[in-house]
């Protein structure tokens, strides 16, 4: 039997929604459309899948610091655009040329962190203006035509196939572990869930809030440019329009996910769960030859149910009460 | 060595226009109890404030154990061993007790400074055995302080602060809310720390409580100092007045 102990701590978990209504939604689809849980649908879900899981990651750290980021979709065009136009016009090796466009990321980050946290304003409103400067910035520098990513291009290592996957798959793993651990297990994540939940007191208790919020901005941003590139290796080609209207999606999928917009709650599992829940309410659509119309409002109930329930579990978990003898 | 443990002289403090301190004088020995009283909006908070390093000071000295300090945050007051329990929640709801106790001031296994592996053995062991010594009886350090009663809770804040054995404590009303009992508590506990060595700072708006443990009675009044005397030399009626 499950101690109420174990019951307490498993509904407490930001991601627990997210988790209930993924293993319904997979029961209920694979009942729905025979095709949906075959293994050639499921890699096509997964082709995806890296890109946007790493921006709704990035963007769930950044709303447990409790900010917000809305150029991660701008953000996701400028990495990759610098990084072709390092490869194809200056000639540098390629490898050197997506550490730039990853440092080109982190800048933004870093100026998303200073406009919001050194002049108090809204993050909301501070990425909301760099969403168009970065998108306006990933168009002039390319003159509206990015270089096309050369044919010797050695991409293997990101999104080379591996049976049914991609590598990419693997570097999200990788990242996604790494983030949980950092989160859960160092002093840094502490700092992070107690900046977003509470920032007076954090600071007031010696934790340099400013470094923490600017941290998450950059670790934010960078996760949307390395995802960029991914993309752009994988469909081999780079448009100035390349992760246009992300954002929103990968919002969608933090807060599915359990990530709370008041900061301080959150979790990098959550945030992989809801980036593939969304990812399967598109497929379900279309394999079932729905009009695609629908798929926004599928992600807008999606929003609200989840978070709904997250309240509701929450509010459960709390009820449960442990005695002495739990 | 002297006795002199800290030292503010002519501190002045704005908020904006708003003058909250007026060249206010402080001093307090090892092993005393300074209790400072005043109206609401006398400028108790800021005072401590600018002491905690939550607030800059606009001018004025402090001088800690004979030096000249210049506390530009927190975290410097918490280093020179000025631990402070503020007068809001200070608390972290969503977090367990353990991490509460040592939010900020982690031990770590390895790392860099501020990317470390928790040592989480020893957060839940010392900060049981922290709560244990302020009294407080909870079973776990596992459990969220969102569901801790007020008075727990500020027992959690007293145990975090006196895990970090300090120099000086101030203590900022921290018996609001608290039960009969635990305000006891709470008052057993800041006569100990005379016994320790440790100066502290006692804010309440109970003068009997403050005439009970305090060696000295500091008043305010409109961001100014208007008393500052051994308790032995008033009665509660007399603050009462002075105050009122
Ligand atoms: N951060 C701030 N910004 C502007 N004014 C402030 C700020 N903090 C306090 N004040 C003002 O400074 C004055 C002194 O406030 P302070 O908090 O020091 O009073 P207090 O003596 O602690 O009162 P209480 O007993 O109500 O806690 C008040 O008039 C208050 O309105
Ligand atoms: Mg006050």
């Amino acid at each position: 039997m499950f101690s109420k102990n174990k019951i307490k701590s498993l509904l407490s978990r930001p991601e627990f929604s997210a988790l209930a209504i993924f293993i319904f939604l997979i029961v209920v689809f694979t009942f729905v459309n025979e095709r949906f849980l075959n293994s050639r649908n499921f890699m096509v879900i997964l082709s995806t899948y890296p890109e946007l899981a790493l921006v709704a990651l990035g963007i769930t750290i950044l709303m447990i610091s409790g900010e917000f980021d809305l150029s991660v979709g701008s953000v996701f065009a400028v990495s990759p655009i610098v990084t072709m136009i390092l490869i194809a016009d200056y000639e540098l090796h390629y490898i050197v040329s997506i550490l730039l466009g990853l440092l080109a990321a982190a800048f933004i980050g870093f100026v998303n962190a200073i406009v919001t946290v050194k002049f108090k304003i809204p993050s909301f409103i501070a990425t909301l203006g760099m969403l168009f400067m970065a998108r306006s910035i990933a168009v002039v520098i390319s003159g509206g035509f990015p270089p096309s990513v050369p044919k010797d291009l050695p991409t293997d290592w990101l999104v080379g196939r591996v049976d049914m996957l991609r590598v990419s798959i693997f570097w999200l793993i990788g990242i996604a572990l790494i983030c949980n651990y950092i989160l859960k297990k160092t002093n840094f994540g502490s700092w992070i869930y107690a900046t977003g939940e509470n920032k007076e007191a954090a600071k007031d208790l010696g934790i340099n809030t400013f470094w923490v919020k600017t941290t998450c901005f950059i670790i934010c941003s960078v996760l949307a440019g390395f995802a960029g590139i991914i993309q752009s290796f994988r469909i081999k080609t780079v448009i100035t329009s390349l992760g246009q209207g992300l954002e929103l999606q990968a919002i969608a999928s933090a807060v599915v996910g359990g990530a709370s917009l008041m900061g301080g709650i959150g979790s990098a599992f959550g945030a992989l769960i809801g980036t593939f829940l969304l990812l399967i309410i598109d497929n379900i659509l279309i394999l079932s030859r729905i009009d695609g119309n629908w798929f926004k409002f599928a992600v807008g109930a999606l929003i609200v149910i989840a978070v709904i329930l997250n309240t509701l579990t929450k509010n459960s978990a709390d009820k449960i009460r442990l005695k002495d003898d739990d | 060595m002297s006795k002199d443990l800290l030292k503010c002289s002519k501190l002045n403090k704005w908020y904006g226009n708003l003058h909250a301190l007026k060249n206010v004088d402080l001093e307090i020995n090892k092993g005393e109890v300074i209790g400072l009283i005043g109206d609401n909006g006398a400028g108790k908070s800021t005072l401590i404030k600018i002491i905690c390093g939550v607030h800059g000071l606009d001018n004025g000295e402090i001088y800690f154990e004979g030096h000249k300090v210049n506390i530009k945050n927190p975290k410097m007051a918490m280093d020179l061993g000025i631990e402070t329990i503020h007068q809001y929640n200070t608390m972290f709801q969503e977090m367990s007790i353990a991490r509460n106790v040592f939010i900020g001031r982690e031990p770590v296994k390895f790392g860099l400074s501020s990317l470390s592996i928790l040592n989480e053995k020893k957060m839940n062991l010392e900060s049981m055995k922290a709560i244990k010594d302020v009294g407080l009886d909870l079973r776990s350090p596992h459990i969220p302080v969102k569901e801790l009663s007020g008075g727990e809770r500020q027992g959690v804040a007293i145990a975090r602060s006196m895990y970090f054995k300090s120099k000086m404590l101030i203590l900022d009303e921290p018996t609001n809310h608290l039960s009969v009992k635990e305000t006891l508590k709470v008052l057993e506990y800041v006569q100990s720390l005379k016994s320790i060595g440790i100066g502290s700072i006692f804010i309440s708006h109970n003068l009997y409580h403050v005439h009970e443990i305090a060696d000295r009675i500091v008043g305010m009044a409109r961001g100014e100092k208007v008393c500052d005397m051994p308790k032995e030399d008033t009665t509660v009626n007399e603050l009462i007045k002075l105050i009122g």
